[in-house]
């Protein structure tokens, strides 16, 4: 169990700059995300700080040692990967013995070890089977396991759950991150899921094209987006050019289209620093639909359905409002709208975010 | 209908023109006639205890397996060393070491042995056993690193990666993880060496010192004096082994592979 920083680490594969100067620490103990799209970069970060890639400069520190020198079999770390990669010649019983025979640990102990660490991850007895005989699922328990039984000081986990189908996906989530959660490893978790980063982090950390964008809690990076792509990558956001028209101790106020003037709360504002145009950003979620009469004082505007889809407990609409369509996903109370309904789209100044133009 | 029966008859012809000197050999093997010709007086036994009391061939046949299993350890080994350079690896001149270590194939065997000779001379070096030896797994080696890397390119990554971040190191990790995986293909491939070298006779007649025969050369060899049924009875064995030993090795890969998964 270990503390993992990233010291202004860069790594550049030829003239593709996979990283771009990640400062990041992943505390003791906690469960972190990487999250972002296909190609930023997630995956070569695991890769350095397994050993496996070296980074092109900066320093990579476990439990405020220097380890870029340390090869990966002497790491100490769990490795677990999208497609399992359970040794297939060997049994299951084999396969997650095979960290302990390199650490000394006795005959008897392993028996005890392997079938404490198959308890864990509630797959006992099938120790003698061969990797072909489980089911994807099942394998990557086996994988999990292979990987805690060494007791590592780092649990590095690249896609874990992808590979499985949509079900089985969300009951590993809640399961893994209970088995990360009693062991107590400091773990690093690699997606481009957002529900997943957002249901499993302590904390995560969001990346575009090779560079960090934002790191926070889950609450922080939802409600808080640094920046539009983060905005736009953990579910969909309505994004409007907004100028400052003031501001008290308490809000600031702002111009924006088709809504007229929002006071915004000052620490749903604190990207924008001091800034005198921003963006304002909405999530679909807080976007909220409804055809009866609303008082003066909500920020609301005329808009009309224009697309309806559907999905059971909730509906994402399209909705145009003057030459602009924006995004609204509601729970579905009654009847949905149907196209074509005239509504009025409410918002909160609560639920918004501020940024700065500029980024 | 009448196409696809002129279409099965081409082809049972083909295979008729193809095997049919090969079964001539086999059912001449047990002729009982003193000549190496139909028609067939009997059956019999009598060329291969012939064969047995030859002192010549069982020399050609003992240098011939000793040749051949060396043979399969020497280019099995640098195939297999080579393959993993070569799909694990990334260092400059990679394309040009593979066309090298391919190009025996591509280049006609006679060039090749007399390039090997003229090398040989310009070293002042004499014909050898030790020759021989290279020659041959010059001429195999293309085929055990085909075979080696095919697979290779089939183990995932993940397998080794996973290895070395639970604690064993690089070598450790070849021998409990790639090499059982790869197994297979190194056996295919000692098996192909072992069965090119045995029949090899272009390169091996120019490679060969004086006096030393393999069991293609001493038939080739005794040809040039008369077709004695004995070389019947020699083709049978040569046969039997160059067909029976990969077909033995892939049944039984085949139990093992069973019996595991
Ligand atoms: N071995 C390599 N050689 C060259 N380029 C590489 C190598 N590994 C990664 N890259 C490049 O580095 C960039 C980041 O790759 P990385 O695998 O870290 O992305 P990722 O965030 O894990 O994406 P994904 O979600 O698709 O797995 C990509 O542009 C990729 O093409
Ligand atoms: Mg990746």
């Amino acid at each position: 169990m270990a503390r993992v920083e990233l010291k202004n680490i860069q790594k550049s594969f030829g003239l593709v700059k996979a990283v771009k100067d990640a400062n990041v620490t992943f505390e003791e103990n906690s469960f972190t995300t990487l999250l972002g799209p296909s190609g930023c970069g997630k995956t070569t970060i695991l890769r350095m700080v397994a050993g496996l890639e070296a980074p092109t400069s900066g320093d990579i520190m476990v439990g405020g040692k220097r380890v870029n020198e340390v090869p990966i079999h002497k790491r100490n770390l769990g490795l677990v990967f999208q497609n399992y990669a359970l040794f297939p010649h060997r049994t299951i019983g084999e396969n997650i013995a095979f960290g302990l025979k390199y650490r000394g640990v006795s005959k008897s102990d392993t028996g005890a070890k392997v079938k404490e660490a198959l308890d864990i991850v509630r797959l006992p007895g099938v120790e003698d089977r061969y990797p072909s005989q489980l089911s994807g699922g099942q394998q990557q328990r086996i994988a999990l396991a292979r990987a805690i039984v060494i007791e590592p000081d780092v649990l590095l986990l690249d896609e874990p759950l992808s590979a499985l189908d949509a079900n089985l996906r969300e009951d590993m989530r809640v399961e893994l991150k209970a088995i990360q959660h009693r062991i107590g490893v400091t773990s690093i978790f690699v997606t481009h899921d957002q529900s997943e980063a957002l249901a499993m982090s302590d904390k995560i950390i969001v990346m575009s094209a090779g560079r960090v964008e934002q790191i926070g809690a889950p609450e922080e990076v939802y409600n808080n987006p640094a920046s539009e792509f983060v905005a736009n990558f953990l579910g969909a956001s309505n994004i409007l050019d907004v100028s400052v028209s003031g501001s008290d101790s308490t809000s600031i106020a702002l111009d924006a289209p088709y809504f007229g003037t929002i006071a915004v709360p000052r620490d749903r504002a604190v990207n924008l620093g001091a800034a005198k145009s921003g963006k304002l950003v909405i999530r679909a979620e807080k976007l909220r639909l409804t055809n009866e009469a609303v008082d003066d004082k909500a920020i609301s505007a005329k808009g009309v359905v224009e697309a309806v889809d559907y999905q059971g407990q909730v509906a994402r609409y399209f909705v145009r409002i003057g030459d602009r369509q924006f995004q609204a996903m509601n729970m579905i109370e009654g009847r949905p709208f149907d196209m074509g309904a005239e509504v009025t789209v409410k918002i909160n100044p609560e639920d918004c975010a501020v940024l700065p133009a500029d980024r | 209908m009448r196409a696809w029966g002129l279409i099965r008859l081409y082809a049972i012809l083909v295979y008729v023109f193809m095997f049919s000197p090969i079964a001539v050999v086999l059912l001449l093997a047990f002729n009982n006639s003193q000549f190496g010709g139909f028609p067939i007086d009997g059956f019999s036994l009598r060329w291969f205890y012939k064969l047995a009391e030859n002192e010549a061939i069982i020399r050609a046949f003992k240098t011939s397996m000793v040749l051949g299993l060396l043979t399969a350890l020497v280019s099995t080994t640098i195939g297999v060393l080579a393959s993993l350079a070569l799909v694990r690896y990334r260092f400059r001149g990679k394309d040009l070491i593979t066309t090298v270590l391919i190009s025996p194939v591509l280049v006609p065997e006679t060039v090749l042995a007399v390039g090997l000779l003229i090398f040989l001379r310009w070293l002042h070096m004499p014909r050898s056993f030790g020759l021989l030896l290279v020659g041959h797994s010059i001429i195999a080696l293309p085929f055990v690193v085909l075979v080696v890397q095919a697979r290779l390119v089939g183990i995932k990554r993940e397998y080794e990666e996973a290895a070395l971040s639970l604690g064993a190191n690089p070598v450790q990790t070849f021998f409990q993880i790639t090499l059982p995986l790869l197994l297979p293909a190194v056996f295919a491939g000692a098996l192909f060496a072992f069965t090119i070298s045995f029949d090899n006779i272009t390169a091996t007649i120019f490679w060969r010192p004086s006096g030393m025969e393999t069991v293609p050369t001493q038939i080739f060899g005794m040809l040039r004096h008369s077709v004695s049924p004995e070389i019947n009875a020699l083709g049978f064995v040569m046969i039997v082994i160059t067909v029976g030993i990969p077909l033995i090795a892939g049944g039984l890969a085949r139990y093992f592979s069973r019996k595991k998964i």
